[in-house]
């Protein structure tokens, strides 16, 4: 982890696409950070600190003169402050730039990568698509969505189970994703710890597949309930499977009454259109 | 297992705002919808901690429960699991309170 702004070294950061075969990772040596990120004079935690007496410019609490015995110090501070703030500014980064950043997200094998590569093929020559794939190991993932034609980095998580935005930062700066584009992050598959984490995405995909059976969406209620968009995937299999597609949309209402959803199949290409439509209508025009 | 990187995000944010103080203790809210398990952090707690300004700290956690307030009928509730519905059957639900996930206070010996 980084000494200085407890962003994740230990994941591991490779740029499999772009022509260079170039590698990165996120030991010293090549540790940089997103756009815009500062470690000098800038504020960790909430934002309305700044003139509290015993702070200084860094929002550091300096404690004076003898205390007798243990004192409280109140912070009340998120948690999750760093990586929001983090998140944050890669959102105004995306912005700026004119690129739309999609977090999407699963359980193991429920068809993102399949997902991806078709998108990447189908879309080639009329929406420029960019991926940040997250796996806690191999880059199999990454190497198939960049023979579909997309250009990819790689994280591996290690002991992780969610990508955060940190690491999401330094993949966007080896990305280095061109106005009008399209960036999905292919979170790490995982229902549960991902959806805490955001990653300065401007919205959230979340796939649920008719081979895993109707329930999820009330088992994994805090997955579901952000979701933009959930794709219902592999429809191609629904004649040999137990999935009942109205209790599905039903229990999806009732945990997320606003969040769109559709069906398709990556395989067949069945439903495809929708998602391509989906992505358009959210993608800014190209930035002079 | 997400409450190792959130315990680790716990001592990078103390130790950021406090820079060389010896914590005696740590305070945190996890609220009932915030999606962090309280066991699991105090679990994870300890290991994390060893070798920092935290070493040995006690950790005290408060879970306050979850206020959710319907869009349909209007009225307050406290919901019974996450899967968030009105008594009226209403799913269109504003959480109130219990998503909060933060760091109270910490004492400094």
């Amino acid at each position: 982890m980084c000494g200085t702004c407890g962003c994740s070294g230990g994941a591991a950061i490779q740029l499999l696409a772009a022509g260079h075969g170039r590698r990165s990772s996120a030991d010293a040596a090549v540790h940089r950070h997103d756009p815009g990120h500062e470690h000098d004079g800038e504020r960790d935690g909430e934002r309305d600190h700044g003139h509290d007496p015993g702070r200084d410019d860094a929002g550091h609490i300096h404690l004076q003169g003898p205390v007798p015995g243990d004192r409280t110090v109140i912070l009340q501070q998120k948690v999750l402050a760093k990586n929001d703030e983090l998140a944050q500014r890669s959102r105004e980064w995306l912005r700026s730039r004119g690129v739309l950043a999609v977090n999407l997200m699963s359980s193991p094998g429920a068809g993102k990568t399949t997902l991806l590569e078709r998108t990447a093929r189908e879309l080639a020559g009329k929406l420029r698509l960019s991926v940040i794939e997250g796996d806690q190991e191999t880059a199999l993932d990454g190497r198939r969505i960049q023979a579909a034609g997309a250009a990819v980095v790689q994280i591996n998580t290690g002991a992780g189970c969610h990508l955060d935005a940190a690491m999401v930062a330094e993949g966007l700066r080896a990305l280095d994703p061109p106005t009008g584009s399209i960036v999905v992050i292919e979170n790490v598959g995982n229902l549960v710890c991902p959806a805490l984490f955001d990653l300065g995405e401007e919205a959230k995909v979340v796939i649920s597949s008719v081979a895993e059976g109707a329930d999820k969406p009330v088992k994994y209620p805090n997955m579901f309930r952000q979701a933009d968009l959930v794709l219902v995937s592999k429809i191609d299999l629904l004649p040999y499977v137990d999935f009942d597609t109205k209790s599905h949309a039903a229990d999806l209402r009732r945990v997320s009454p606003g969040a769109l959803m559709m069906q398709l199949s990556a395989t067949t290409g069945q439903g495809m259109q929708g998602w391509y439509d989906w992505l358009r209508r959210r993608t800014p025009a190209p930035h002079e | 297992m997400h409450e190792l990187a959130i315990t680790e995000d716990v001592i990078d944010a103390v130790t950021g705002r406090l820079p060389g103080a010896r914590i005696t203790c740590v305070r945190l809210e996890i609220g009932a919808l915030s999606g962090v398990v309280a066991d699991s952090v105090r679990f994870c707690f300890d290991l994390v901690t060893e070798g920092t300004d935290l070493q040995g700290a006690r950790l005290e956690i408060s879970e306050p429960s979850a206020l959710c307030k319907c869009r349909v009928c209007g009225s307050e509730f406290a919901p019974d699991g996450p899967v968030i519905l009105c008594p009226c059957g209403s799913a269109d639900i504003a959480v109130l309170t219990g998503q909060d996930l933060k760091i109270t206070s910490v004492m400094v010996a």
